[in-house]
């Protein structure tokens, strides 16, 4: 029995070992005989169209947007989708371009749409994988409407635009404002802060008056970079071309930002403690004042059951912050994108799929959890918000700050998310400045472009 | 290596049973279809691949002969001499642990007289081996989770507060090492004490008659004759050791990417083929990988003797 069991083992790891040495070469191989042959010809959009059908279309989601999926089929009750959940590339597992990949390589089995949590997927899907064409399917050479791609808010299809083509249609936007609790401020007989030097001071203020409660939070992966550094104009993420960007890191802008962080983790307003970890819940509940922060903050955090719970008539929104008399600017977080698959074999029910779950207020107006990136969508959406009348303010801010999110900050391959969770947040977990990271942090994201292909300057 | 149990078994009880000198034609022709099933699954899934690779590795994207630019490649990432380092300290820590409690442990389980105590020893040893690699990394991330870990006194005691603090990374090496030690070391403990039951009892006896104690009986007697046996987990251990995947990956998933995605040289390959697209830095990754282990494992057969008969 022992020698039964040690052979099993060791026969298992054994083919463990050389099956994880080879097992990526040993799909390549079945795979890479049946790679090259595909299209069925015509090439009307801007890409070469798979023989089309009338077959069944395949959609991946994550879990968020499986009610976006059954609102379809709600719709449309005869038209046949299958629906896959996966992670949706959350939090840089980069599992879509991963999928894609390995259906590139075998050269069939493509999803015909996908819907990315990310915004910077458009910089790899718009591009040829060796022999086989981009995934994504152009949308703007006459595949979607020029009329529906108007529709978008100006500037909201930026992060799918690649060399000048759409190549996504976008879910939502994210862009900072600052959430504020108008009953604390009314309490401690705060005035609402309107620049970043103003919220800095109330922050060293309110570890003195009022110790134990914050302004925000540093310890995921999006507030650093996204919140902070995008709004402080740093320029980290400076995508110039298709692979190219400039990325200078100690400028006086991005100090500006690491000393903002800096003061104020020091002093314990901003939390190191993830916004979604159970420990955030149990020592912050009715304990935040106020916080920089996407637009989706509200519903992910505050007006949430399973976060802080904030009753309503207590939350407002404001405009984001600026430095100084300089003109309005923020960051974002995230926004999420869908793909149509350029390998489509029903076209016409993946636009058909895509353009609602983008731009019909069955979905975007009533269910979904963000502020829509589709116009019309939009304001119906805040129409509901605020008829809901959680918010003591109205939702104007949000809308106002999609059109000021600073271009300076781009939508690269790579994500700094990633980098910055990486090379900052256990450096600051263990006392040092984000100030004195900096040189780190740039060289960090050079080496991560660079191994993408990209050109990097500095100036 | 899968014939070594046979090789040890032979050659410990080689004192009260003679070898058999000549072997029958038909017991030949049992023995080749009996190792046809593993010869040929090796050559499908592990030989095949291997030189799938070693192709890729030495080709281009398009196919044409690269030379060893794919390894120069690999090898002058900035992330490979980091992976390297990682994965080498974790290897040194783990091996050392699991050979030196591994070991020790067997033998004291081994030295238990009550025999209900010793199978419920091996039977407690053995039950977190049953849980599979990456449920157990999932339990691990609780339990390293001062917020979350029933022995989160423990980490506060450390100076650990927060997961963060905990998977910083210093201390990665040492906590990968205890995740593998717990899930591997068990089934290992059954495996050393099947080799002990397999000394001979005469020798025991005899030991025992001369005066030995039980410490001296395990250095003089015990240890020499598990050497083999110490070898084979070693070889096997660095095998599963230097492809570190699962521990790593889940953590930085769990960890907002604080732990980076390139933690290990098996990451770096899945990187390079899944992220960079380039299959072929991946698989010359790999053959780096796959040369590391054979010649580790052949310094380990040569010095544990592993191959050796005594006749």
């Amino acid at each position: 029995m022992v020698h039964q069991q040690s052979k099993t083992r060791s026969f298992t790891r054994k083919v463990r070992t050389i099956a994880a040495v080879a097992s990526a070469a040993a799909i390549a191989l079945i795979l890479a005989a049946c790679s090259g042959g595909s299209g069925g010809g015509s090439s009307s959009f801007g890409f070469t169209e798979a023989k089309q059908g009338k077959g069944a279309i395949t959609v991946w989601v994550d879990a968020t947007r499986v009610p976006a999926a059954k609102a379809f089929e709600t719709a449309y009750p005869k038209d046949k989708i299958k629906i896959v959940t996966y992670d949706g590339s959350a939090n840089g597992t980069n599992s879509f371009q991963t999928k894609m990949d390995l259906f590139d390589k075998a050269g069939s089995g493509w999803p015909d749409v996908v819907f990315s949590s990310q915004d910077n997927d458009a910089s790899w899907a718009s591009q040829k994988d060796g022999k086989t064409q981009a995934f994504a399917a152009v949308l703007d050479q006459g595949y979607v409407s020029k009329a529906t791609l108007a529709g978008f808010t100006p500037s909201s299809l930026n992060p799918c635009t690649v060399n000048g083509h759409v190549y996504c249609l976008r879910n939502d936007l994210a862009p900072n404002v600052l959430w504020y609790n108008q009953t604390l401020f009314t309490q401690f007989g705060y005035t609402v802060p309107t620049t970043w030097e103003q919220y800095e001071a109330l922050g060293v203020q309110l570890a003195k008056d009022h110790p134990g409660y914050i302004v925000g939070s540093v310890g995921d992966s999006f507030e650093g970079p996204e919140i902070y550094m995008w709004g402080a104009k740093c320029q980290a993420n400076d995508i110039t071309g298709p692979r190219a960007v400039t990325v200078n890191t100690t400028s006086a802008n991005c100090k500006r930002g690491a000393d903002l962080m800096d003061t104020l983790t020091a002093n314990g307003t901003l939390t190191q403690d993830s916004l979604f970890s159970p420990d955030f819940v149990k020592k912050y509940t009715g304990k935040v004042l106020m916080t920089p922060g996407p637009a989706w903050l509200g519903g992910a955090i505050f007006d949430s059951k399973t976060s802080l719970n904030v009753p309503a008539g207590q939350i407002g929104v404001a405009a984001p912050l600026t430095w100084g008399s300089e003109a309005p600017a923020t960051g974002d977080v995230g926004g999420a994108t869908w793909f149509v698959s350029s390998h489509s074999k029903n076209l016409a029910e993946a636009k058909k799929f895509v353009e609602f779950v983008t731009t019909a207020p069955n979905y975007q107006a009533k269910l979904a959890p963000g502020l829509p990136a589709y116009s019309s969508a939009q304001k119906q959406w805040l129409a509901a918000q605020e008829t809901s009348g959680y918010y003591v303010t109205s939702l104007s801010a949000l809308t106002a700050a999609a059109s000021v999110v600073w271009s300076g900050w781009g939508a690269g391959q790579f994500s700094q998310e990633a980098i910055w969770s990486k090379t900052i947040i256990p450096e600051v977990a263990a006392g040092k400045k984000v100030v004195d990271l900096l040189p780190e942090w740039g060289t960090a994201i050079s080496n991560q472009a660079q191994t993408l292909g990209y050109k990097v300057t500095s100036k | 290596m899968i014939s070594a149990p046979t090789t040890v078994a032979g050659s410990v009880s080689r004192q009260s049973r003679p070898r058999p000198h000549r072997v029958s034609p038909t017991r030949t022709r049992v023995g080749y279809f009996f190792v046809s099933g593993y010869a040929l699954l090796l050559i499908a899934f592990g030989i095949g691949p291997a030189l799938y690779a070693l192709y890729l590795s030495l080709t281009t994207a398009d196919g044409g002969f690269a030379g060893l630019a794919n390894f120069a490649q690999v090898m002058g990432d900035y992330r490979f001499v980091p992976a390297i380092i990682h994965v080498g300290s974790y290897l040194v820590i783990w091996i050392v642990v699991l050979v030196v409690l591994v070991v020790v442990l067997a033998l004291i389980v081994h030295s238990i007289r009550s025999r209900w105590l010793s199978s419920a020893a091996r039977f407690i040893f053995y039950i977190p081996g049953a849980l599979a690699g990456a449920a157990s990394v999932v339990l691990w991330i609780f339990v390293l989770d001062p917020v979350a870990s029933p022995v989160g006194f423990l980490l506060n005691a450390l100076g650990l507060h927060t997961f963060v603090q905990t998977i910083s990374p210093a201390n990665l090496p040492v906590v990968f090492s205890i995740i593998a030690f717990w899930t591997g070391a068990g089934g290992w403990i059954v495996i050393m004490y099947g080799a002990l039951n397999n000394i001979s009892t005469d020798i025991m006896e005899a030991a025992r008659i001369d005066g030995a104690n039980a410490i001296e009986t395990a250095i003089h007697i015990q240890l020499p004759m598990m050497r083999k046996w110490i070898t084979y987990m070693v070889i096997l251990s660095v095998a599963a050791g230097t492809q570190l995947f699962v521990e790593p990956q889940l953590v930085s998933q769990a960890s907002i990417g604080v732990v980076g995605n390139d933690y290990s040289l098996n990451q770096l390959g899945y990187l390079y083929a899944f992220q960079q697209n380039n299959f072929n830095g991946s698989a010359a990754l790999s053959i780096l990988l796959l040369l590391v282990s054979l010649l580790l494992s052949t310094f380990f057969v040569a010095r544990g003797g592993l191959f050796e008969r005594e006749q």
